[in-house]
């Protein structure tokens, strides 16, 4: 009885031509070749789309050219691409720094929505008085922004780590529970005038902009980039930092590569989860508290197109590396920016799980390697 | 003068011409010529590495030879699997059982088979495979599930699958690596009962002694080729054999200092443990072991070993007793606590828990001592000083490396234990626990491993040393503890050590192993 | 707060967490972990809805809502299994691009008229049982008793079958497997494909007989994430699995039907008197999911069970290491 390979099995020669197709695994990686590797996926990603964007009725070209140009064709659209890609930033760094470790968050979105309560609460509960000046009222919403954060991402971490309990599972419900904690204070106790929002912030509470240096500098009018891009950056150089100089980094990549090693070395895993969770959570609840703060001026329901979501793309993009984040996040900005125009609405989606199944279908590029040869007849 | 009477050839069960078999970087069987004859047991030796068990996984259908021929009952095969090979009549038991740990040993042995249709009725085949178990003297429970069995039961296991489907031709790899003495001797029983009734046997193995006991004819390889082909046993000597394995003068002379034992670092009082089962894996373990010495815990695997190596090294709690380090209690710690008291840990399994496979060699170098000076710094890690330590450590180690920037995956194994070591050793250890350390190793990795494990006892430190190489253990411990379900049963001086009295102990007490006259102490191992 | 139609309407909810548990476990017990499901239940049900409005046949679009779950599970097979890519990656990217692919097709949906569904039956002589014919066998969908009979058969499959055991044996120990001659791929291409068929069975179950509609991504709103939870809750068994379903399928049924009345046991109605109150309820099932989790844990250390041995990790057929 002889058996069929399924297509595509490694080690299975071809058996019509006379040359041998042979997968072999790899024993080094060229250093060039993940990088590339992740450009290729990206752009065959990018030619799917827009087979489908044909398929769909549109002109694919037509609409990446659109994208370009709405994006990065002026400084007043570039301003608003960085404005987008300012909580992809922070949320981005958040889910690479998890999954350094391998710890799927993926509750960056509830973590988000957390942190941004956690900033309104500042200014509506209010925590600092009225008319307190933004030198003092941003730090504190800064820092209630990363402690809820922080506190929400730490329950999934201390689950993990002391029950074993499935992270996955526990974000994703956490963030329907997320959703409807800010549904009930912006619908409740904040609501203003009985609509979904709260009232808007005082100017203290607002986090600087380009645009309000337009009296001094005339070309700065009109840009809404705010100062949490500069969070973002600060961050990212932060988390590179801590993954690549410091012990803490040096454990959670050790964690990541092998948790066995790990507690061999000595390593608390548990405490690292925890820790590492908080973090993340701190990084997304900042990014929260800047998106609040810094475009919105206000709580309301619909605060995130999905950030949360797109952060692990954008964190998988960068192959976990904090700069790499910037990038991807810059780029995702624009997607999303320029995909709000995009008929049928759901296409931005499609294009963000089909960027993912590229990147990691490419993975197995860097594992092995085509041989042809010759045939032995 | 009577003409010689013609003694027919018994026909060829199997016949392997110009195997070649290449893998990325090494060519593992290099032209290779291989022949059973039916109704013998035909002992396949080489060291670690040589190429045995990849002429045997060709021959079994796992791999494909990249050129040659291969010949069953006279027919040319062509094996596109384990399956097909089956099928022919040939059935492979690997070093690594193959098995379902959660299923039933009648589940596991009909894995693949085309009866029972569908409907599983497990009652009905259970009587038949106790049936064929006894028959052959291999007693084992069909009920029971493999997690519940020992080592040398669940073997049992894999060569009755082999036995249900049919296979005529049975092909061993290092089966005694896993047993006790006297469990071989009545595995060697039942392969001589085998080959009686017709059966023919591929036995593969390293160890010199018991392939003169157990075979026929002996092929020897070395280094993808064989060195003598098909030799009757009867005509070879140990010495000869050797030669022909390894290109050097063979016999590993060890040179030890006598003992200069000191003061007592490792003390145990009547330890105990659970194994991840829950079932008691020490019961009550007491031992000393001082600076200046090694005390080598000999055992068949299963018994406790990996338990005991877990208790010492804060990587498993112990239900009831103490572990002091230097009057240190270290039982019940965390791994760090066992750290901090210089205990170093050379874990039984290189790629899994003693390092980190996709992380560089430096990254897996300072795994013990990134939190202190020179390569800790207050806040940050100083990169300069890792690159300055991991090269130090290369270089005295020779660890085999690109440069300390390679990623520690593409290391032979016996470069990954030089890696391990040259890490344990730096840390200074005051105890030194060393769990199967050359297992899976060239001649050359292990006189490496040997030498270094001696030079850390000339240095002072204590070394328990556990390992199932009973010969590398009377070859290097000072003393000798003899574990058995989780107790020592017995604790001698390596000078007075019996190998028959300690496979006796080993086996918890059964009738003593046969004990082959003349076989070195110290071998190739 | 009747229990007799909580109970009923938590039976046939079930149904739908029910079919994506089982196609799930299926799945897991083969070892590939698939996290798509939400993704291909929102697939199942548009296709499933929107063949119906547009044929006027549900049936056709129970048949298509399936395949089209199976469809989609097909990519997370072959960039899991032949890729061997992480298979939690892909299983959300899976599900990023069953969502978009949802609201793309549904993009009209929403407005569409009532359809024809699939039919409800009454079973004359189980209905009359007391406490329970009310509830298991009265005026319920054809699929739920679909999903009565998928239990038993889908135990014995796994249990009691020659298919079933190598199913077991590829999820704990491929190379066992494989070296016994068992396709490993072969048989993980398959349950993955199950498990997707179920999952757009699900979807179907959604939006042709519980509640009928296109809502966009609300129309799952997070059950293929709840059936992930209760794979684990059932600690991979399908009996378990089922009880799980019905069960927070009837809790939810009880949050809702809580905030009707103005009196509660006799005290004025929380919910009634202040509506934002209700968004709490709603946090309910998904606290009650991760409380599930955390004493699901204690029992799997406790009992040292838990999932299948070789889940989420790829089969390489073991080459040559070092």
């Amino acid at each position: 009885m002889t058996t069929q390979a399924p297509a595509g099995r490694p080690g299975r020669a071809d058996s019509l031509l006379p040359w041998a197709i042979r997968l072999e695994r790899r024993l080094e990686v060229p250093r060039w070749l993940p990088v590339m590797t992740t450009i290729g996926a990206v752009i065959v990603a990018l030619a799917i789309s827009g087979v489908i964007l044909w398929i769909a009725g549109g002109d694919p070209i037509q609409i990446f050219v659109h994208i370009l140009r709405s994006s990065f064709g002026s400084l007043g659209v570039l301003s608003d691409t960085l404005v987008m890609a300012t909580p992809l930033i922070l949320t981005g760094l958040a889910c690479a720094l998890a999954f350094r470790m391998r710890l799927w968050n993926i509750g960056a979105e509830g973590q988000f929505l957390m942190g941004a309560w956690g900033a309104s609460a500042v200014v509506l509960v209010p925590i600092v008085p009225a008319g307190t000046p933004s030198i003092i009222t941003i730090p504190v919403m800064m820092a209630a922004g990363m402690l809820v954060g922080a506190a929400y991402g730490a329950i999934p971490g201390i689950l993990k780590a002391f029950r074993g309990v499935n992270e996955i599972i526990v974000t994703l419900m956490l963030n329907y529970v997320a959703a409807l904690w800010l549904a009930y204070w912006v619908n409740g106790p904040w609501s203003e005038g009985g609509f979904q929002l709260t009232a808007q912030f005082p100017k203290e509470a607002w986090l600087p902009r380009l645009s309000d240096f337009s009296a001094a500098f005339p070309a700065f009018s009109g840009l809404t980039v705010h100062l949490g891009l500069v969070f973002g950056l600060v961050a990212a150089i932060l988390v590179r930092f801590l993954l690549f100089r410091s012990r803490r980094g040096y454990e959670i990549r050790l964690i990541g590569d092998s948790p066995r090693a790990a507690r061999y070395a000595g390593i608390n895993v548990a405490r690292n989860t925890v820790i590492v969770f908080a973090l993340s959570g701190a990084l997304a609840g900042l990014a929260g508290m800047s998106e609040v703060s810094g475009v919105v001026h206000r709580l309301q329901q619909a605060i995130s197109p999905g950030y949360g979501f797109t952060a692990i793309i954008v964190a998988y993009i960068a192959k976990l590396h904090p700069y790499g984040v910037i990038v991807a996040a810059i780029a995702f900005g624009a997607l999303i920016l320029a995909g709000r125009e995009i008929q049928p609405s759901g296409i931005p989606a499609m294009i963000q799980g089909i960027i993912l199944f590229c990147l990691i279908a490419s993975e197995v590029v860097l594992r092995y390697r085509v041989r042809v040869e010759r045939r032995v007849a | 003068m009577t003409p010689e009477p013609v003694i027919p050839e018994p026909p060829l069960a199997v016949e392997m011409r110009g195997i070649v078999k290449r893998f990325p970087g090494v060519v593992a069987n290099d032209g290779v010529d291989f022949d059973l004859r039916a109704g013998e047991v035909h002992a396949l030796l080489g060291e670690n590495g040589a190429g045995k068990s990849t002429l045997m996984n060709v021959l079994d259908g796992l791999y494909r030879a990249d050129a040659g021929e291969i010949l069953v009952f006279g027919r040319r095969v062509e094996f596109r699997s384990p399956r097909d090979a089956i099928a022919a009549g040939l059935g492979m038991v690997h070093q690594h059982f193959a098995l379902v740990p959660t299923q039933t040993v009648t589940e596991n042995i009909l894995i693949g088979l085309a009866r029972p249709r569908f409907r599983l009725d497990a009652g009905r085949y259970d009587d038949e495979i106790a049936d064929l178990a006894r028959l052959h003297g291999l007693a084992v429970d069909p009920r029971a599930r493999i997690w519940q069995l020992s080592v040398g039961e669940q073997q049992r296991v894999e060569i009755l699958k082999m036995l249900y489907r049919g296979a005529r031709i049975l092909i061993l790899d290092e089966p005694t690596a896993v047993l006790a003495p006297q469990e071989a001797a009545d595995l060697f029983r039942t392969l001589r009962s085998m080959v009686a009734g017709g059966a023919s046997v591929v036995f593969i193995s390293h160890k010199l002694a018991e392939v003169a006991r157990i075979a026929d004819r002996v092929t020897v390889m070395r280094r993808g080729k064989v060195t003598a082909a098909a030799i009757p046993s009867a005509a070879t000597t140990t010495a000869g054999l050797a030669r022909l394995m390894v290109d050097r003068e063979v016999l590993e002379t060890i040179e030890r200092t006598p003992s200069s034992a000191g003061p007592v670092v490792l003390a145990m009082r009547d330890v105990e443990a659970e194994s991840d089962r829950g079932l008691p894996a020490l019961r009550g373990v007491s031992l000393d072991v001082r600076s200046g010495e090694i005390l080598g815990v000999a055992g068949v695997a299963g018994n406790g070993q990996s338990e005991l190596a877990q208790v010492l090294t804060g990587l498993r709690r112990c239900s009831a007793g103490s572990i002091t380090v230097n009057a240190v209690e270290v039982g019940n710690k965390t791994p760090r606590d066992t750290i901090v008291q210089h205990v170093a840990h050379v874990p039984e399994d290189r790629t899994g828990v003693g390092t980190a496979p996709n992380l560089s060699v430096a990254d897996n170098l300072i795994m013990k001592c990134y939190r202190d000076a020179p390569v800790a710094r207050r806040w940050s890690i100083d990169t300069g000083a890792v690159r300055r330590f991991a090269n130090r450590l290369r270089e005295t180690y020779s660890i085999a490396a690109p440069s300390v920037d390679t990623e520690v995956r593409l290391l032979s194994g016996g470069n990954l234990q030089r890696l391990i070591l040259a890490r344990e050793i730096a840390s200074a250890p005051r105890l030194l626990v060393a769990v199967q350390p050359t297992r899976g190793l060239d001649v050359g990795a292990i006189a490496t491993v040997h030498r270094l494990l001696l030079d850390q006892r000339h240095a002072g430190s204590a070394t328990i040393l556990i390992s199932e190489d009973l010969d590398e253990i009377l070859a290097l411990a000072d003393r000798v503890a003899v574990i058995y379900e989780g107790r020592l049963v017995g604790l001698y001086d390596a000078a007075e050590a019996d190998i028959g009295e300690i496979g006796l102990r080993m086996t918890g007490g059964a009738t003593p192993p046969v004990a082959e006259p003349g076989a070195p102490l110290v071998s190739v191992a | 707060m009747d229990p007799t139609i909580i109970l009923a309407a938590g039976v046939a909810s079930g149904t739908v967490l029910l079919f994506a548990a089982v196609g799930e476990i299926f799945a897991e017990r083969a070892g590939v972990i698939n996290l798509g499901v939400e993704g291909m239940m929102l697939i199942g049900a548009v296709v499933a809805f929107g063949t119906a409005v547009a044929t006027g046949n549900p049936w056709l679009g129970l048949v298509l809502g399936t395949l089209a779950g199976g469809l989609l599970s097909v990519l997370h097979a072959v960039i899991t299994i032949s890729f061997q890519a992480e298979q939690i990656v892909s299983g959300l990217a899976l599900t990023f691009l069953g969502t978009g692919l949802a609201r793309v097709l549904g993009e009209n949906l929403s407005k569409a008229g009532a359809i024809a569904l699939l039919p409800t039956l009454t079973i004359p002589g189980l209905a009359a049982v007391p406490a329970i014919g009310p509830i298991l066998f009265t005026d319920q969908s054809v699929l739920v008793y679909v999903g009565y009979v998928v239990v038993p058969i889908a135990w014995y499959w796994i249990n009691r079958t020659r298919p079933g055991l190598h199913l077991r044996a590829v999820g704990e120990s491929p190379t066992a497997a494989d070296t016994l001659g068992v396709d490993v791929y072969r048989l993980r291409y398959a349950y993955v494909i199950v498990g997707g068929l179920f999952a757009g069975l699900a979807g179907a179950t959604i939006t042709l007989a519980i509640s009928p509609g296109w809502f966009g991504d609300l129309t799952v709103n997070g059950q293929g994430w709840i059936a992930i939870a209760i794979v684990i809750f059932a600690q991979w068994g399908v009996g378990r699995a089922a009880f799980g379903a019905y069960a927070f399928a009837a809790i939810q049924r009880m949050l809702i039907d809580i905030q009707g009345p103005q009196e509660l046991f006799g005290f004025p109605n929380p919910f009634y008197v202040n509506h934002s109150l209700t968004f709490f309820l709603g946090m309910v099932p998904y606290i009650l999911i991760i409380a599930v989790l955390v004493a699901v844990s204690g029992e799997a250390i406790r009992k040292r069970i838990g999932a299948p041995t070789a889940l989420g990790i790829p089969y390489v057929r073991g080459e040559r290491g070092h």
